[in-house]
């Protein structure tokens, strides 16, 4: 591995935790102090932390998460849950992985802390079956937690009880939109819900539930044992924490690196990846398949949401895959289309229709089959799908044609018959 | 007082009650928002997209089905962007669509093509990319044709949550997509009912009615034939629609003159076998009173309902009346009685039906169904069928004068044509059985208590001091909801009517399209007043049927009646559990 971040200015402690998940390990570097402080105080109080520290869902979605863990609070009393989304479907993303094979405890103990902030009694893993390393470690992790006295009854005498079961899911994309995970749990078809309601009112069997991804979850200890101050003062003063990095593609060091908001991408490939392996940097591709892809000149753009947003960057799962220019941009544009399509559940038309003429239409351009309108077209049928699909990936489907499409519509162009006088544009700052 | 909202829809302010979806909000103010999976008596799906509009602040398109109004929302309905997205999802729609429509049975309904039109779709741009999968055509009633389906869910939607029969699913993911029963298999092979709600919300041609009219004009040009044809009551309160009339017109006359004109020999009515019913179950309602029998007694008209408790509640089959429907009292009275009176061989004689109802040809095709010798009932066609086949005789149905029901299988009362709706068969009954137990007139006619679209409804009638509790369910899910109280022992119901269909035979699966809760109620009031209408409301007023008895049946539940008249049930339990 490349840089690693120093302990003190890092949520994960990666390098600590390489090869001892064990509870032991995970308590003498401190875990679980942050339990035994947030049990010790009020639920408000460890949810007036998570707003301080200004921590956002690291799923892709990036809604606040005290925000979320006070609409589930705020629910009539009942029974809730807080479920872990640990589906991690997005190509080119392993994060949430590492952390189930190697700091599962930090895991277990945000989402204690969140069902406590919550009222939860019940929590869920849902991982996904391809990963049955991780539902091992999970699974002992969750027993050893178990037989300390960190879940099941009376945690750490408080008074205060949760436990934790895995769940693990048929592998399908989909399930990872927090509605379709909800399904999936309840056995039925992992279909997307109408919102609203919202999970946080009528989530699973139509109970309030928490649904938050593994790395916002394992944000929360560190949060509440260090203080929001020392979370704050980690990013930027607009993206506050660190996140953690899935770079791979034609880069020196592939791999899991924990970056503070406002490192570049440039800096993330130079620094944490080495830089590319062989030839010219070509195109990076950000936020995993649903993200989008872009050409080197943008790459200084710090990794912030706010800056994010303006450079039309989706930060999403925090994938970073890069190309050099050995690469296709129309054949990596086509296995992510071809991805999707398979991927889609079908519910709604732009996306099921939508991806299969798209996938026509750029087999058609690899082929050379296809003519200078089935650009627009495809630019259109993209558009449809990102305007009225009816969920947030069908939506986010589209991302890496549109930007594929913005950036590189030279290399579209190339494959037509009908290209004629048009000479192939090179993509140029 | 419900509360009012005002919100811009298209820069204008307009006022409208709170609750309401976009869609609706701006129907109210005369915008009419493009949709398919959207169904006004179903839940939100929000499945096909057609529907979206913008809502200011909102960075994605809005499906306005799905979309509740808040105050101060600012709506456009009509902008280049949205016109580009719903062409758009039509296009990508007809890409998967077989380019059948001239030689579709939804020719001239399709709502699809109604959208095409409208949206001035001139050419797919995209890869035509259709199905070639099999049809359905296993059942007698229904065919399915998967390659037509859209994937709207509205099929399966009122399957699951209107019948609660749970046969069509969506099977599979992305373009694999199928709406389809489990594991491939066809319709005859689950325990669907045949209802056919299915093929009466579909938008486009993906499932339809098994269409007869060949068979009807085979033997309408046989001149060896001597065709009869008989009417259902819920035909006469909606054949009108499918000539373009109002919901709710009454049409017997035309009705009448219109089957004539058609060739039939002699044009009756299912209603004269109706009242025959309530003699029938009254008596032997009264008798399993006296006699001890399997009580609460239960309606066997809907053969929907007959087929959905053969199936799933096979143990409470002996609370079943074991009278026949009307349809089939019809056809075994046609083949006896009728054929002795006008002297001709019943093996020349051929029954039509028409009927608002697609498992009517499921139960004119049972075996047990030929007390006459032959099958009762040849050939069946709903009124969207019936529709089609006065079109093709060109039938100027607008234009036609009244004429009226020939001898004697013609004649009936009031109490027959509320057949029709739910909660009818029960009035029907109670207007006959008060009068044969308590000896007393009946003064006023109408249950009002058992009326109406409410899914359960309850009543206790006093019979000569003995309180009677009745109940009526329609739709299936409602039907279910009381079997359970059954099965349990909680119901202390002495008598029980159950329609499959939501509003009875008058929202039935081969009515014309476009029945909703609205068009159901037109459809009862005109019914209502059919029965008002009629100087005779009480079945054992009846004149033919009075005569019936003299000179054939002898009395009601007579050997020959058992004969003629009432039927066995089968278990047809998919899935057998022990003890």
């Amino acid at each position: 591995m490349g840089t690693q971040l120093d302990s003190a200015k890092s949520v994960f402690r990666l390098g600590l935790f390489r090869d001892f998940p064990t509870l032991m390990h995970y308590r003498d570097f401190g875990g679980y102090q942050a339990l035994a402080k947030a049990l010790a105080g009020s639920p408000e109080a460890v949810i007036g932390d998570i707003g301080a520290a200004g921590l956002r869902g690291r799923g892709g979605a990036a809604f606040p998460t005290a925000a979320k863990l006070q609409m589930v609070r705020d629910n009539p009393p009942g029974e809730r849950y807080v479920i872990c989304n640990a589906d991690e479907g997005e190509p080119g993303t392993f994060k949430d992985r590492f952390i189930m094979t190697h700091i599962p405890f930090q895991l277990l103990e945000g989402m204690t802390i969140a069902a406590y902030a919550v009222g939860a009694a019940q929590g869920f893993i849902y991982i996904r079956h391809e990963y049955p390393e991780a539902q091992e470690t999970m699974r002992r992790a969750i027993a050893a937690a178990r037989a300390a006295g960190l879940l099941g009854g009376d945690i750490l005498g408080s008074g205060f009880s949760f436990d934790i079961e895995i769940f693990s899911g048929a592998g399908s994309y989909l399930c990872g939109e927090e509605t379709a995970l909800l399904s999936s749990i309840e056995g039925k078809k992992g279909r997307p819900r109408l919102k609203p309601p919202y999970p946080t009112q009528s989530g699973l069997w139509g109970r309030p539930t928490l649904i938050n991804n593994v790395e916002t979850l394992a944000n929360i200890p560190p949060i509440v044992d260090r203080g929001p101050d020392w979370y704050r003062a980690l990013g930027t003063a607009d993206s506050h924490g660190t996140k953690l990095i899935s770079l791979s593609g034609d880069v020196v060091r592939r791999g899991l690196y924990e970056v503070p908001f406002g490192t570049t991408f440039r800096e993330i490939i130079d620094n944490c990846g080495g830089g590319v392996r062989q030839g010219r940097l070509k195109a990076v591709n950000i936020g995993g398949a649903s993200g989008v892809v872009v050409p080197p000149w943008e790459l200084d753009c710090p990794l912030e949401y706010s800056a994010c947003g303006q450079h039309g960057i989706t930060i999403g799962s925090g994938a970073v895959f890069v190309m050099d220019d050995s690469r296709s941009i129309l054949e990596n544009v086509r296995n992510r289309v071809d991805f999707f399509l398979h991927e889609s559940c079908g519910k709604c038309t732009p996306c099921r229709e939508g991806l299969r003429q798209a996938g026509r239409i750029i087999h058609r351009l690899l082929a050379g089959n296809a003519v200078l309108a089935d650009i627009d077209n495809l630019e259109r049928y993209t558009r449809t799908m990102q305007n009225a699909a009816f969920c947030g990936l069908g939506q986010a489907a589209g991302n890496s044609l549109i930007s594929s499409l913005k950036y590189f519509r030279g290399e579209y162009e190339a494959m037509c018959r009908d290209r004629g006088e048009a000479a192939p544009k090179e993509a140029t700052a | 007082m419900t509360e009012t909202i005002t919100f811009s829809l298209n820069g204008q302010q307009v006022a409208v009650p709170a609750g309401l979806s976009i869609l609706d909000a701006a129907a109210l103010h005369g915008v009419r928002i493009p949709s398919l999976c959207h169904h006004p008596d179903q839940r939100v799906k929000a499945n096909c997209r057609v529907c979206v509009v913008e809502v200011e602040g909102q960075k994605n398109l809005a499906a306005s089905c799905a979309t509740p109004v808040t105050a101060g929302m600012k709506v456009r309905t009509n902008s280049p962007r949205i016109r580009e997205t719903v062409q758009t999802i039509l296009e990508l729609i007809f890409a998967n669509h077989p380019q059948e429509c001239l030689t579709c049975i939804r020719n001239g309904n399709c709502e699809l093509r109604r959208l095409a039109a409208d949206y001035g779709i001139r050419e797919v741009k995209g890869e035509m990319a259709t199905d070639a999968l099999p049809l359905d055509t296993s059942t007698p009633s229904l065919v399915r044709d998967p390659n037509k389906c859209i994937k709207c869910g509205r099929c399966a939607e009122v399957c699951h949550h209107v019948q609660e029969t749970g046969i069509l699913y969506s099977h599979y993911r992305s373009v694999d997509v199928q709406v389809a029963p489990e594991y491939g298999k066809s319709l005859s092979d689950v325990a669907c009912v045949l209802c056919g709600q299915c093929a009466a919300v579909c938008p486009v041609g993906a499932i339809h009615e098994k269409d007869d009219t060949a068979l009807v004009w085979e033997a309408l040009d046989d001149p060896a034939k001597h065709v009869v044809v008989q009417v259902a009551p819920a035909v006469r309160v909606s054949i009108a629609e499918e000539f373009g009339q109002a919901p709710g017109t009454i049409a017997t006359g035309r009705l009448v003159s219109a089957l004539r004109k058609l060739g039939f020999d002699r044009v009756f009515d299912t209603d004269f076998t109706a009242d025959l019913t309530i003699m029938e179950e009254g008596h032997e309602l009264l008798h399993r009173l006296q006699s001890g029998g399997a009580l609460p007694l239960i309606t066997s008209c809907s053969p929907g309902w007959v087929k959905y408790i053969e199936h799933s509640y096979p143990e409470l089959l002996p609370h079943v009346s074991t009278c026949k429907s009307p349809q089939q009292m019809f056809g075994a009275l046609a083949k006896t009685y009728y054929a002795g009176k006008a002297g001709i061989d019943p093996a020349d004689i051929f029954v039509v039906s028409i009927m608002p109802c697609t498992a009517k040809k499921f139960e004119s095709q049972r075996p047990e169904m030929n007390a006459s010798g032959h099958q009762d009932v040849d050939a069946v066609l709903t009124t969207r069928e019936l529709g089609r086949i006065l079109k093709q005789a060109g039938v100027d149905f607008a234009a036609l004068d009244d004429s009226v029901f020939d001898d004697p299988l013609g004649i009936s009362t009031g109490a027959a044509a509320i057949f029709g709706v739910t909660g009818g068969v029960m009035e029907a009954a109670l207007r006959t059985v008060y009068e044969v137990v308590t000896g007393q007139e009946l003064e006023s006619v109408e249950f009002t208590a058992v009326r109406g679209l409410q899914g359960i409804k309850e009543a206790t009638v006093d019979l000569a001091g003995t309180p009677v509790k009745v109940a009526v369910a329609h739709g299936l899910g409602n039907a279910r909801r009381i079997m359970d109280l059954v099965r349990a022992g909680l119901a202390d119901y002495t008598f029980i009517e159950i329609m499959a269909c939501p509003g009875g035979c008058i929202g039935g699966g081969g009515q014309p399209y476009g029945t909703t809760d609205t068009v159901r109620r037109q459809r009862i009031e005109a019914t209502y007043r059919v029965d008002a209408g009629l100087a005779l409301r009480k079945s054992h007023q009846n004149p033919a049927v009075a005569k019936l008895y003299a000179e054939f049946l002898r009395q009601p539940l007579s050997e020959i009646s058992h004969h003629l008249l009432h039927t066995k049930y089968r278990n047809r339990s998919l899935y057998k559990l022990k003890g």
